[in-house]
C-alpha cells in the first residue's frame, strides 16, 4: 500500500522559495497569484496494515522538522 | 584537551576544524559517522561544516540519525562540550540539542563572504576569549543559515543569555540577527559562521582562534 506525506513550512514561517516562485509567476503575467508556498511530497510504499499513526511517527522523527514544518498523511 | 571531529559523507570542513584544534594545542581524533562510540576521554566533539548526505531531505536531517549522533547526544547529556559549525549547527538543531531551525537564506542565494560578527555573550567556554560586543571578522558559507525560532523560544534565549553571536547586519534573514546559540548548560554551541576558517591572518582573519584557544585552556584548567 502507499502512503503520501505532504510536508509544508508552517504558516508564519517565511518561505523564500515560495516568494521567488510568486515573483516569477507575476513576471509571466499571472498577476492574480497572491501567495505561493512550496513544500514537498514524499511517497512511501509500506506494508499492508501500516497505520496512519506509524506514518505519523516517521514524520515526527525524520520526514518533517516540526519546529518549522507541518505535515499531513494520506493513506488512500 | 581531547577533541573528536565527526566526519560524515559530505563533510568538507573537517580538516579545517582539525587544524584549528591542533593549532590551539588539542589532541584531535577524526571519527567516522558510522562509529557508534566516541573515543574514550573526549572533552569536546566538533561537528564540522559541509553538506552531510548531500543535504537530502533537510540539511543535517540524515546526519542526525547516524550512529555517532546518538553518542554525541549522550556526550552532551553527560555535560560534554559540543561545537557545531555551519552544517554542524544544522545537525545540532536536527538532533534537538539546540533549539530552532535553519531554513533557506532570505535572499535565496548561497552566501560566501567574510562578515562582521558581534560576540553577544562571554559567558561560555567558547566565547570567554572575546569581549562583550567585540566585532569579529569571520567567514560564512551557507545556503540555509536563516535561523528561525518561535517567539517563546527567542525570549528564552535572550533571558538565559544564550545568543552567542549576532551578525552586525544579517546576511540571511536570521531571526534577531542570530548567528550562533548555546544550549541551556552553555556547553553546546552551534553557529553558522566558520571560526575554524579564521585562525590565521594569512587567510584573512585570525578572529576565530580565540575560540579554540579558550576552549583548550579551559579544559586544561579543569
Amino acid at each position: 500500500m502507499k502512503a503520501t506525506v505532504t510536508v509544508m513550512l508552517k504558516t508564519g514561517v517565511l518561505d523564500p522559495q515560495g516568494e521567488a516562485v510568486k515573483s516569477a509567476l507575476h513576471g509571466l503575467g499571472f498577476d492574480g497569484v497572491s501567495s505561493v508556498r512550496q513544500g514537498k511530497v514524499i511517497e512511501l510504499d509500506v506494508a499492508d496494515g501500516t497505520t496512519e499513526a506509524e506514518i505519523g511517527a516517521m514524520c515526527e522523527q525524520l520526514l518533517a522538522n516540526t519546529v518549522i514544518e507541518s505535515y499531513s498523511v494520506d493513506m488512500s | 584537551m581531547r577533541a573528536a571531529v565527526i566526519v560524515f559523507p559530505g563533510s568538507n570542513c573537517d580538516r579545517d576544524m582539525q587544524q584549528a584544534l591542533l593549532g590551539a594545542g588539542a589532541d584531535v581524533q577524526m571519527v567516522w559517522h558510522k562509529d557508534a562510540n566516541l573515543p574514550k576521554g573526549v572533552d569536546l566533539v566538533a561537528i564540522p561544516g559541509g553538506f552531510s548526505f548531500g543535504d537530502y531531505l533537510r540539511c543535517g536531517a540524515i546526519a542526525a540519525q547516524s550512529p555517532i549522533s546518538k553518542a554525541v547526544i549522550e556526550h552532551a547529556n553527560r555535560g560534554g562540550y559540543v561545537l557545531g559549525v555551519c552544517n554542524g549547527f544544522q545537525i545540532l538543531t536536527e538532533t534537538g540539542l539546540l533549539p530552532g531551525a535553519l531554513i533557506q537564506n532570505a535572499g535565496l542565494k548561497f552566501l560566501c563572504k567574510t562578515v562582521d560578527l558581534i560576540a553577544s555573550t562571554t559567558n561560555s567556554e567558547f566565547t570567554r576569549g572575546y569581549e562583550l560586543g567585540q566585532t569579529l571578522r569571520i567567514p560564512i558559507a551557507h545556503h540555509e543559515g536563516n535561523y528561525r525560532i518561535d517567539a517563546d523560544g527567542l525570549s528564552s534565549l535572550k533571558e538565559e543569555d544564550r545568543i552567542a553571536f549576532r551578525y552586525a547586519q544579517t546576511p540571511n534573514g536570521a531571526e534577531d540577527d542570530i548567528a550562533g546559540v548555546l544550549s541551556q548548560n552553555r556547553r553546546v554551541l552551534g553557529m553558522m559562521p566558520h571560526p575554524e576558517r579564521a585562525i590565521d591572518n594569512n587567510l584573512g582573519s585570525s578572529d576565530g582562534a580565540a575560540m579554540f584557544s579558550g576552549l583548550v585552556s579551559s579544559m586544561l584548567d579543569a
